[in-house]
């Protein structure tokens, strides 16, 4: 367990990087977090998954793998990629506050 | 230098459901990871590649001791197609996609995917024979050389 700070407020991470208390998060981090993962700018591109992945963790309680996000946010797999290279799923969901994705395909 | 795996290259040698599977699924886990990956289809691993044949990819019901029931009855005419649809009706449950979509979905996660060239030519296949996604037909020593630097995985 580690703690980060942005935008001026402290919030607790686990040991990969992601928000044990998802509500904690406020849209202004989302760039900070990003940054940190090395996405430099998050476009409208970017918004849309990373609102619906929240979105879905809050009518869920979990966040979509990379196989439903294709299916299901508009964006397509090999744009998510290019989105987010090292993982759409999970770097959303981080960049999103929210717990990692569970979940093998 | 990290302790965490940052590519990997996977081999599949076999054309069956359990002898498939395993390899897309890791490959698909190792992107949705960020993990480098690569396939290089090889033997009977080509109809996992092959337009005509990848919906077409049973389970071995004979000589599967996984599957607890006898031998002789595994090889009962049709046994093995009601055993690979019992499977696949299984996987549609958990939303685990049939081969030719989960192949085309791991092409377009960036992972690469090549077909082994001595095996196209002992099986007489061509280019033609394969899916789009497939980036090449190559050599042993050409997907070593693609491989380098990660870890192999031989299905």
């Amino acid at each position: 367990m580690t703690t980060a700070s942005y935008v001026g407020i402290e919030v607790e991470l686990n040991d990969e990087g992601f928000f044990t208390d998802p509500s904690a998060w406020r849209e202004e981090m989302a760039p900070m977090i990003a940054k940190e993962m090395g996405i430099d700018e998050l476009t409208d591109e970017h918004w849309r998954v990373i609102r619906f992945v929240r979105d879905r963790y809050l009518q869920t309680g979990g966040g979509p793998s990379v196989r439903v996000l294709g299916k299901t946010s508009g964006v397509e797999v090999k744009d998510l990629y290019r989105l987010f290279p090292k993982g759409p799923a999970k770097q959303a969901a981080k960049i999103a506050g929210i717990p990692k994705p569970v979940g093998c395909i | 230098m990290t302790d965490y795996i940052q590519k990997i290259s996977i081999i599949v040698s076999q054309g069956s459901l359990e002898g498939i599977y395993p390899a897309l699924i890791m490959a698909n886990g190792a992107r949705s990871e960020g993990i480098e990956a690569n396939l290089f289809f090889t033997f009977f691993g080509l109809d996992a590649i092959n337009k005509d044949r990848q919906d077409h990819i049973r389970l071995s019901s004979v000589g599967n001791p996984g599957l607890h029931f006898p031998t002789w009855l595994g090889g009962f005419p049709g046994m093995s197609m009601i055993m690979t649809q019992h499977m696949e009706s299984k996987m549609e449950k958990l939303d685990i996609p049939p081969i030719p979509e989960f192949i085309e979905m791991i092409s377009d996660t960036g992972a690469g995917l090549y077909a082994c060239k001595a095996s196209v030519d002992l099986f007489g296949m061509s280019k033609d024979d394969f899916i789009d996604q497939l980036d090449g037909i190559i050599t042993v020593g050409d997907f070593y050389q693609i491989a380098s630097g990660g870890q192999m995985l031989f299905t």
